[in-house]
Order: structure tokens, then sequence, then C-alpha cells
């Protein structure tokens, strides 16, 4: 299968302090690519990089094998990248189908001027929501406001999967939802995914990354510490390489001796 | 009533937009159709709740059923609704520019100064050095553009916020007005007359009361109903006072968006003050320092969000209206004037209590929401 998005050897450097080391990373159409590590790891940065906001330092980003250099989100929207954020990037307070559409409005001619078509606007962004299994969404007028986060997330992946996005951003798009929420947001990323989508799932939530990733990355401190295909390694190991491993199995050992020195209290509260 | 229905005016578009071509496949056409019977069988009166106006419509005739008990049949005879609607119509030329300003997340409390300097500025060009008087309507006008300008310029590149920003701007340029007002014409008080034309146009009085203000009012009012309902720069002008810069992400040149707003509220503070000079023949530098915060009220109590966001024309039609009855209606009752501006101070906090219940009820639609609306 061709590769949709390859970065190979990036780095960044803010002033003189490195946050990405050569990260060489492929996205593939149809599958999930999950992007895990702690806070502070590196992800956002990463994102950053992938979605136009910054471009890297060193290394490159190529799009369907051709080097690309991105001038804004609007330029990464352009070779079919697009981001949706933790809180989904969209308006609370406009309406569904206005928010779906803004920065490109359907329009009607109307006289010698061009009105903005609303009653198009609802029933597409209405339309596409519900394609995403959101059946509660009937009326695009109502206000985003009245969706739940989860609703949201499919409101503005249904948009960029609209507007033609062939690799999809995730930034975190499940850490802000309880738990039902969450596994809707999961299937919505499976249906996208069979649509041939390439979807980076950034997440530190191992048990949402095991559910719908194919292809797994585990950045610490700016490196990539770990690049899996699904299946090769355990939940456990995942979530030891995430915690940066040692220092997990440090603490627990430092609350063992502790216990062992203390009747079996656990250290009191500094 | 909708917005909708406006009759259009030419669009005042931000200049120099980027055209963003629409990606909307044909085959949206025939989703609009089979969808749309679905949203119109809406109860009516939930839908109306829902509306931004919802509040204002309710202050609007609160007040209006007040001062009609207490002010008897003078407050509705033709000399009383003149003297309201007359108030109306100047606030209502500022307060419609600043609300757009303020739906797109910024202030502007400079339009004091700007009518003063305005309105001075056609009052020596054309007064004191007896220039046509076009020439001085052309040069006032170009004052409220260029403040507008500067003041967005400002506030966009320094991301110093518009509320700092536009109160310089009416500080300095009151004392700019002052000083030079003082130096030019050797006085804070300058007359002119007005050629017949031109007093017809901006300073006349329709039927010996009505002040020819209301007509600019009404052809403002299709503008900007158009410009914020109907056309996409509104559907921008939403979008970035809820989120500046998700607006950015997806390609809107928010900075200029603002810049023509700012210029908006600087071109009709700029006409108030060729109205007022044309209708009272001449101009002082201390005028209009009430419209800074009259006009923030209008557009508050109308319903539109003081962060951004929210907000419509009819709206601000309306809390223009509840703060010309208010401010006018209490000559006709038999309470002192000095009662007005309690009146006012209440009804500002009641609106704004009013207009968060009804967004909230217009955020919370749907059962098993979490979103809260903000406040």
């Amino acid at each position: 299968m061709s590769t949709l998005l390859t970065v190979t050897d990036v780095s960044k450097f803010y002033g003189p302090t490195q946050v990405l080391t050569g990260i060489s990373l492929k996205v593939e159409p149809g599958h999930v690519l999950c992007l895990l590590g702690d806070n502070g790891a590196g992800k956002s940065t990463l994102i950053k990089i992938l979605s136009g906001v910054t471009p890297p330092t060193s290394g490159t980003v190529e799009v369907n094998g051709t080097p690309v250099t991105f001038e804004s989100p609007k330029d990464a929207g352009a070779h079919g990248i697009a981001t949706v954020h933790q809180y989904g990037g969209t308006f609370p307070l406009m309406s569904i189908g206005r928010s779906f559409f803004v920065g490109a409005e359907p329009l009607k001619r109307w006289g010698p001027l061009q009105r903005f078509d609303k009653k198009t606007a609802n029933a597409i962004a209405v339309r596409e929501v519900r394609s995403l299994g959101i059946t509660r969404v009937t009326d695009g007028s109502r206000l985003v406001g009245g969706l739940s986060g989860g609703e949201r997330q499919a409101l503005a992946i249904a948009r960029a999967v609209y507007f033609g996005a062939n690799v999809l951003i995730l930034d975190e798009p499940t850490s802000a939802l309880g738990v039902k929420e969450a596994a809707h947001v999961l299937r919505i990323i499976m249906q996208v995914r069979q649509k041939g989508v390439a979807v980076v799932f950034v997440t530190h939530n191992v048990t949402h990354a095991m559910t719908v990733g194919d292809h797994f990355a585990v950045l610490i401190h700016g490196a990539l510490a770990a690049d899996f295909r699904k299946g090769e390694r355990s939940r456990e190991e995942i979530t030891d390489l995430m915690a940066g491993g040692e220092t997990m199995a440090e603490l627990e050992a430092e609350i063992a001796a502790y216990q062992d020195q203390h009747d079996g209290h656990t250290p009191p509260p500094q | 009533m909708s917005t909708h229905s406006t009759p259009a005016g030419p669009a005042r578009g931000p200049k120099g937009q980027p055209t963003i071509t629409t990606a909307a496949p044909a085959r949206d056409a025939a989703a609009a159709e089979a969808l749309a019977p679905q949203a119109a069988a809406a109860p009516w009166l939930g839908n109306a709740i829902r509306r931004p106006e919802a509040g204002a419509l309710i202050g609007t005739i609160s007040v209006f059923v007040f001062f009609m008990i207490f002010g008897g049949a003078k407050f509705i005879s033709a000399g009383g609704i003149a003297s309201w609607v007359n108030v109306a119509s100047e606030l209502g030329i500022i307060a419609l520019p600043v609300g757009l300003l303020m739906i797109a997340g910024e202030l502007d409390l400079s339009v004091g100064s700007v009518l003063a300097a305005s309105s001075i500025t056609l009052a020596i060009v054309s007064g004191h050095y007896n220039a046509p008087l076009a020439l001085g309507i052309v040069a006032a006008l170009a004052v409220g553009l260029a403040a507008g300008l500067i003041n967005g310029i400002v506030a966009t590149r320094t991301k110093v916020p518009s509320f700092i920003v536009t109160l310089g701007m009416n500080f300095a340029l009151a004392g700019l007005t002052l000083g030079l007002s003082v130096i030019l014409a050797g006085s804070t008080s300058v007359s002119v007359n007005p050629d017949p034309v031109s007093k017809h146009i901006f300073g006349a009085l329709v039927a010996g009361k009505f002040e020819i203000a209301i007509f600019w009012w009404i052809a403002e009012l299709a503008v900007v109903a158009w410009l914020l309902h109907q056309s996409r720069y509104g559907n921008w002008i939403f979008a970035i006072g809820g989120d500046s810069d998700s607006a950015r992400a997806t390609g809107i040149r928010t900075d200029r968006v603002k810049i023509a707003l700012f210029m908006g509220s600087g071109l009709g503070a700029a006409l108030v003050g060729v109205i007022e000079t044309c209708l009272y023949n001449g101009a002082q530098v201390s005028n209009g320092q009430s419209f800074v915060f009259n006009s923030i009220i209008a557009v508050v109590v109308g319903g539109v969000l003081l962060t951004g966001g929210y907000g419509s024309v009819i709206g601000v039609l309306l809390g223009t209206l509840t703060f010309a009855i208010v401010n006018q209606g209490i000559y006709y009752t038999g309470f002192d004037s000095d009662w007005a501006s309690l009146i006012l101070g209440v009804l500002l906090l009641a609106a704004v209590l009013l207009n968060n219940t009804f967004r909230k009820l217009a955020t919370s639609n749907a059962p098993g929401t979490r979103k809260k609306a903000r406040a």
C-alpha cells in the first residue's frame, strides 16, 4: 500500500532546546497510527509540524512522495491534512450548519449579490454528522453548544472528511470525554479508517490506542522510543514505555521499600 | 420577526478579502431538499426563544408598555414618537457597527471622540475655511475611517485588548480635536451653514419632527443585516468572535476582517458627526461622548455577547429602541428625569441576565448535553 505521509528524520529546536530528535514515520491510507507519549514527550510539536503550524528545524515531510513545506494550517489542509483538536475546534455559539462551513460557505446568487446558502449548509452538515452515527442531530440550525463533547468531535471529524482530508490528525480526541462518549469517538475513528482515510490518533490512553490502532509510535523526550505494529507489544509493555518504564518501576520499588521499614504504611504526603 | 427577510443593500464587505470558493458538490442540493422538512417541523415558540434577540424583544415591549402607561397619550403622539425615534436613529447608526465589532470579539470605546473629531473637521473645512460642504463631509468621513483603521491595525498587530486601544484613541483624539480646533479656528465651537442640498440629505427634519437620520439608520440596518445574516462575511464575523484561532485556521484573514469592522464603526460615528453638524449648523469639541457607553448598552441589551460570537441585527435594533424609549420616555411621565439613568442601569443588568438565560436555553436544547454556555 502506498504511503500518504512520510516524515523523515525530523528534528525541531525551540531556541537552544531540542524538542524533537530525528523522527521518522509513515502514515498509510486506511490505517490508524497511534502517537503515544507522556505529557511533554513532543507529541504536540510533531502535530504542529504535520498540520502546518510550525516548520521542522531539519528533516523532510512528504505527501504522496513529494516533499512539502506547509506555510499554514490552511496550506496543510490543501494537501489533504486536517487536524481536529481536543475540544473540536468548533464554535459553540454558532449553528451546526454555519460552523461546518466556516471559511468555505456555500453561496447562492441573489440578484447581484452572493448569499450564504444556509439551507444547503445545514442539510449537508446534518447529513455528514449523521453518516458518522450521530443520529440525535436532526436540525442544522441548532447551536453547536447543544452537542455533547463526543458529538462535537464527530462534527469536526465529519467536517474534515467532507472537505477532502486524506490524513486526519486527531489530537487527544477522547481525553476530555466520558467512557461511553470516548467509545463512540473510537467507533467513528474506525468508520473514517474504513473510508480509506489515514488517521493519526494522538493519545496517552493505551486502552483507546490498542482498540483502534494498526501501528504505534511511542515518543519519549522528543525521540521515537518504539515503532511497532498491532500485536507486537503487550499493553503492559506500552504503558511502561510511555511512563518511561524505569520511572514507574523505580517508584514502585521506593514505595515497597518504605512499606517494609514502616510496618506496611505508605509514605505520608509531603 | 426574522432578520432573514431583510431587503438587500449593497454588501459593505471587508475590503480585499480573499475569495474562498465553496467545495460543496452538486449532490448537496438534493440533501438540502430532503432534510428541510425535518428542520421546519420544530415548534415555533421553541425556535423563537433560542434566538439572540429573544430577551431584547421582551425588554423593548416592557419599557414601551411601561411608558405608554405612565407617559400617556403624549408618549405615543407623533411628537412623542419622534423624540425617541430621533434618539434611536443617531444611536442606532453607531450601535450597528459597534455591534458587529462586538460579535467579532472587539470593543470600540472611541466612537465619542471620532464623532466629535469628524464633526469639527466638517465645521472647520466648510465653515471656518468656507470650502464646499461636500469636501468637508468627505474629510469628516475620512477622519472616521482613519481612526478606525488605526484602531484596527494597533489592536490586531499589538494584541493589546481593543478595550485599551480604543479607550486610548478616545482620549488621544479628544485632545487632538480640542487642540487643533483652538489652533485652527480659535474656538472649541465652530459654526457652519450647510448648503440646501446637504442640509436636506443630512440635517433635515421630516414633517418638522423626524430627523433625516432615521432614513440613514434604516438603510444601514438593511446593509448590516445582509452583511451579518446573509453574506459569508457574517459567518466569518461570528467565527472570529467565537474562536479567532480556529477561524484563522480555516483560512479566514481575521485581522483584515477586524480592521474593516473597526473602520465600519469609525464610519458610523463620523456619519452621526456629519448629521449632527448639518442639523445644528455647527460643531462642538465636547459632542458625542455619551455615545461611547450608550452604544455598548444598546448592543448588550440587544443580546450581543460582550465577549463575542453571538448576536443579531434585530437584537441591536431592539436594544437601541429600548435605550431610546427609556431615555426619552421619562420626560412624558410625572417622574423626575434623573430616574432615567436608574432605570437604564437596572435594565442593563436585567437584560444581560435574561440574555444569559436564553443563551443557555439555546445551547442546552437537547437531552444529554454536557457543554455549559459561556457567561
